[in-house]
């Protein structure tokens, strides 16, 4: 049981390559914390700097007060689960979790009970005498998060453990691994690309992009106060629609309808040093089909009429997809979640957007529809850095 | 599933069986042809007939006779397992530093090893005369040893950087993790992953130095240090007339349950596709 603290820390590799750089993070004894990201953000890096598997170029780290910097992996007593498994090939499930135990020259009495009480817990009971090549995916996933929790070690580090998993075992797992780690209450750095796995499995949530943290915090909170752009966009799923808005005498217009803006956003905008042109962000669900709103609402947010480009109906919801005419919002960090997501070399003109109606709503694949967003939701972000207008701490 | 393509039909299989019978056919007589000559008695050994009309031990009885065989036998065993011994143990460090770590001149060392393996043994045969002569190392084993060190290191290496590439680099560190010392990581993981591919390479070394005729003939001179093969050329009958063949077909048929049993041994320990499991699949 420790806390760990990451002061400063940054990497460059040899070959001048800065993965990470000037990281800060108090991670708090038993807290389960993601590091989340897209591919080659220096989540991996950042893991084997804690691990110690990578040196780290500047800065301190400190795993319960201590100053760990220059200890070899195996004196910083953590464990780790790597998206591989990397489980001993030449040895059985049991003779694979009970090897931690062994380098540490515990007693054979206790090896047997650890490892028995391990398996017990990730049902493996009936596969200790396996060897990894002839256990399912699942199950060498389990094996090596016994290896992981038999020593009872400082903290875990995971880097995408269910990455390799199909999707339905990975929602499983997700559960389990949440629960195990509620259960033991030891500290975890888990690192994912998936920004499900971010929101429903930590306390707090640490977003990087290029070797660079964007925002610590809650999963909710990052949800509802993304600092920039690029946490707006890659929290959240369907993600946030962007769209190009101008700032004019207290009202903002865009595409999706002119609406003046509110107390709320006015105050926080008023502090910002805001843009006339804005990029306006607002979630899929603060849509709803006009005919649904009561009139006393109607008025408190914008309006716009378009034809259905595609419906999805969810049963409890129905999320209708737009496609209307003007120009995409443009900045780098948008470009960059679209390169992340593949999505970048869809062509498309226009803007598209992504709403979530409810099931009541009569929209019809084709045929226009009326629809109504809550201006008090909307999020104003400056294009040139992406820094969010209307972010605030409470 | 038959008839979908690349699915094993009957006739399919007995195709196979027929062109695996003709090959083993093709390979083996030679072989039973000289074990068959072996237990020909002198008079017999030129009729011809592939199943001796008169067995006899005469041959076998002849070479071991004398110190000639004896002698290059315990020769040719002691010079090609410390050869052996000797270029598999500095292999798999060069090669495991090869296929793991990054150096400058990486590959310049693995060029000039091939370089090595591949120039015309023949062509070094005087020069090593003459260097060994004043050496004091002509006709002694470390004479043969270390020739056959030279050109073993560089299939060694070659074979065995194949092998540790193989092996997930992540399970060295998945050990440290687990709190191994480099040591522990590489005796208890690596080293049981790596021994099929140690194993091979022991055996293809071996070989390569029991078959050796040229450098065995040029660098040794008397029964002190020269091998089998050479030892098998020098065989003469008790006459100018009688044939030696017999006792070469025996000293053969005898050199070669050597390698057959050097081989048996450490096939059991090669079990293909050991490093399965390791990571996702
Ligand atoms: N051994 C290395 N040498 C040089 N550059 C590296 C090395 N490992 C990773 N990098 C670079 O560092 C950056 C971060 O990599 P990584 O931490 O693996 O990203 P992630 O895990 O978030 O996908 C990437 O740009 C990658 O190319
Ligand atoms: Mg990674």
């Amino acid at each position: 049981m420790a806390e760990i603290v990451l002061d400063q820390v940054t990497k460059r590799y040899p070959d001048g390559a800065l993965a990470v750089q000037e990281v800060n993070l108090e991670i708090a004894d038993g807290e389960f914390i993601i590091l989340v990201g897209p591919s080659g953000c220096g989540k991996s890096t950042t893991l084997n700097m804690i691990a110690g598997l990578e040196d780290i170029t500047d800065g301190e780290l400190r795993i319960g007060g201590q100053r760990v910097n220059e200890k070899a992996p195996k004196d910083r007593d953590i464990a780790m689960v790597f998206q591989s498994y990397a489980l001993y090939p030449h040895m059985t499930v049991k003779e694979n979790m009970a090897f931690p135990l062994r380098l540490a020259k515990v007693d054979n009495a206790t090896v047997e009970k650890k490892v028995k009480e391990a398996a017990e817990i990730l049902d493996l009971s009936q596969h200790l005498d396996r060897k990894p090549s002839n256990l399912s995916g699942g199950q060498r996933q389990r094996v090596a998060m016994g290896r992981a929790i038999v020593r009872s070690p400082k903290a875990f580090l995971m880097d995408e453990p269910l990455s390799n998993l199909d999707a339905k075992l990975r929602v499983q797992m997700r559960t389990s691994v949440s629960r195990l780690q509620k259960q033991l209450g030891t500290t975890t750095v888990y690192v994912t690309h998936d920004q499900t796995e971010a929101m429903t499995l930590g306390d707090r949530v640490v977003v990087m992009r290029g070797g660079v943290v964007q925002q610590i915090g809650a999963p909710q909170f990052l949800y509802e106060q993304p600092a920039n752009l690029f946490v707006a966009g890659f929290i959240g799923s369907p993600s946030m629609n962007f769209v190009p808005a101008t700032l004019e005498n207290g009202a903002l217009r865009s595409v999706i309808g002119d609406v003046a803006l509110t107390d709320r956003v006015r105050q926080l905008i008023e502090g910002a040093d805001a843009p006339r042109e804005v990029i306006l962000g607002i979630r899929p669900e603060h849509f709803e089909d006009a005919s649904l709103v009561e009139p006393a609402k109607l008025s408190a947010g914008g309006k716009f009429t378009s034809q259905v480009d595609v419906l999805e109906s969810m049963g409890s919801d129905k999320y209708a997809y737009f496609n209307l005419t003007g120009e995409q919002a443009a900045s780098a960090e948008l470009q960059e979640l679209a390169a992340d997501a593949g999505s970048d070399d869809v062509p498309g003109d226009g803007i598209s957007l992504v709403t979530r109606l409810s099931s009541a709503s009569s929209a019809v694949e084709g045929a226009s529809a009326d629809i109504w967003f809550d201006a008090d939701k909307v999020q104003l972000f400056d294009p040139s850095n992406g820094r969010n207008l209307t972010y605030t701490e409470r | 599933m038959a008839g979908i393509g690349g699915a094993e039909t009957p006739a399919k299989k007995w195709g196979w069986g027929v062109l695996n019978t003709v090959v083993v056919i093709y390979a083996l007589l030679p072989v039973l042809w000289i074990v068959s000559l072996s237990f020909k008695s002198s008079k017999t050994l030129a009729d011809g007939n592939f199943i001796p009309r008169e067995w006899s031990l005469e041959n076998y009885q002849n070479i071991f006779s004398t110190s000639e065989f004896t002698r290059a036998l315990i020769n040719s065993i002691g010079i090609a397992i410390i050869a052996t011994a000797i270029a598999v143990v500095f292999g798999t460090m060069a090669a495991y530093a090869i296929a793991r770590l990054d150096f400058p001149g990486k590959n310049l060392l693995v060029g000039v090893s091939l370089l090595i393996a591949m120039f015309p043994q023949v062509s070094l045969v005087s020069p090593l005369f003459e260097i060994e002569r004043s050496l004091g190392l002509f006709d002694t084993w470390p004479g043969l040893i270390l020739p056959y060190i030279t050109f073993a290191l560089p299939l060694a290496i070659y074979t065995l950087s194949a092998f540790f590439r193989e092996i997930p680099w992540e399970l060295e560190k998945a050990a440290k993790m687990d709190g191994a010392t480099p040591g522990q990581a590489f005796r208890r993981v690596i080293a049981p992953l790596a021994a099929p591919g140690v194993f091979t390479t022991a055996i293809l070394v071996f070989i390569f130095c029991w078959n050796d005729f040229l450098f065995a003939i040029s660098l040794t001179s008397t029964e002190q240090s020269r091998t089998v093969p050479v030892a098998l050329s020098f065989f003469t009958g008790s006459s100018q007339f009688e044939d030696p063949a017999g006792s070469i077909a025996a000293a053969a048929v005898v050199i070669t349950i050597p390698i057959i049993l050097f081989v048996l041994f450490f096939q059991r320990r090669i079990v293909a596709g050991l490093t399965s499991g390791a990571v996702k699949g």
